[in-house]
């Protein structure tokens, strides 16, 4: 149990930096989704299941959906498209 | 005092000519002002070839940053900062919790009385089984009460932002909704028949976790976000049409009010009490029974129904700024 410990908090480090070394925003938020997931199973192997709860409904779920609603507002998930479309294409 | 002047003699006056000439109906410049037609100017080719090779040579200037030695430097004295800034940060806090106290050691300045007659004394006090649901809805329920404040007055100022009033023509709720989603697939067939079959289970599961709040893990807080994030699955699926069946905001505003105004009657006491009980006069019941613990059930509900709301209502205003 203990080693899983582990292996969790050094994929919550890698998680906490990759988000921010990302290139791409929609890559960034996946990568945020499953640092909460991973927070949340921590929750659990900490002994606090409702924070473990919580965490995995606002963090992974509604938290990520809001920044897609605003990424799609902004326009930055189509443009990155756009710019993959271009770069493949010529 | 104003009479009304006839159209004739209007037409005369100086104001009646200037708005016949903003409506374009007479124009008094016609036939009054020479107009020649505009020559078309001789290109120099000499000039545009010296102001291209400004052009050039200051683009170079700027943007050649191999040779450029300032910029060169401020790029290293930028990346040093950075580097060193981060490294204090880090020494600082990994110093600070050098001196913090063990985990588990029984002297540690969190194990206190307050903590203590918490677990003593929480399930008698209280009636429930979760000493954490116990603690947030009954001891400390003042603070949950400003928790689901906070999410209120954070949905007014989204409202406030994102809100579209316009019902027709270009840049109205629905014309935004149908340009933003312009890309999407249409009724999508495989989205539909998931969110067909997971929806009821997931808000069954969400009302689960609400109403055994004060029996196991969980809560307003966390079964209201469950159940929001299904209604956020059922509209990504069906759209808009078939959640203002059941949901507009209307419906928000009634169940945000009267769940925060039932919560506001039932423990705003504790504002003027301090953390001091007062009798409610509901018993308490058995212990690990649903109906027992007196408030905290009614309480979990109202937390769930604000919790529920304000996440749909975020996605909404996101999307189409209203809902």
């Amino acid at each position: 149990m203990q080693i899983f410990q582990y292996i969790l908090l050094v994929f919550l480090i890698v998680c906490a930096v990759a988000v921010s070394f990302s290139k791409r925003l929609l890559n960034s938020i996946l990568i945020f989704m499953s640092y909460s997931l991973v927070m949340s199973i921590i929750w659990i192997l900490l002994e606090s299941p409702d924070l473990a709860i919580t965490e995995a409904a606002v963090g992974a779920g509604v938290t990520s959906l809001l920044f897609f609603a605003t990424l799609k507002k902004i326009h930055a998930i189509r443009e990155e498209d756009e710019e993959n479309h271009e770069q493949t294409g010529s | 005092m104003s009479r009304p002047v006839p159209e004739e003699e209007y037409g005369k006056r100086v104001s009646g000519a200037f708005k016949l000439w903003m409506r374009g109906v007479r124009d008094p410049y016609l036939g009054n002002v020479e107009v020649s037609p505009e020559t078309a100017g001789e290109e120099d080719e000499t000039l545009l070839k010296g102001y291209q090779e400004e052009t050039d040579r200051m683009i170079q200037r700027i943007h050649d940053i191999e040779n450029n030695r300032r910029y060169r430097l401020f790029q290293k004295f930028y990346r040093a900062a950075a580097a060193i800034c981060c490294l204090t940060l880090v020494v600082m806090l990994l110093i600070t919790v050098a001196y913090l106290p063990p985990v588990g050691n029984a002297d540690n300045p969190a194990h206190n009385e307050v903590a203590a007659k918490y677990i003593e004394d929480g399930l008698q006090d209280t009636g429930a089984v979760n000493i954490v649901t116990g603690m947030i809805l009954d001891y400390r329920a003042f603070d949950t009460f400003g928790e689901s404040n906070v999410l209120f007055i954070a949905t007014c100022t989204v409202l406030i932002l994102m809100r579209n009033d316009k019902k027709e023509g270009k840049g109205s709720a629905e014309e935004e909704e149908r340009l933003d989603s312009f890309y999407e697939p249409k009724d999508d067939r495989i989205l539909q028949t998931v969110a067909m079959i997971l929806v009821p289970f997931i808000i069954l599961f969400g009302i689960y976790v609400i109403l055994n709040g004060h029996l196991s893990p969980g809560g307003g807080f966390s079964g209201g976000a469950i159940i929001g994030s299904a209604l956020i699955l059922y509209l990504n699926a069906f759209g808009f049409e078939k959640t203002e069946r059941f949901f507009t905001a209307k419906t928000y505003k009634i169940i945000s009010f009267s769940a925060l105004s039932f919560y506001c009657i039932a423990k705003s006491y504790s504002f003027y009490t301090g953390a001091h009980h007062l009798e409610s006069g509901i018993p308490l019941g058995t212990p690990g029974s649903i109906l027992s613990s007196g408030l905290i059930l009614p309480l979990n509900i109202c937390v769930g129904l604000v919790v529920a709301c304000t996440m749909y209502a975020f996605f909404a205003l996101f999307r189409k700024g209203g809902f």
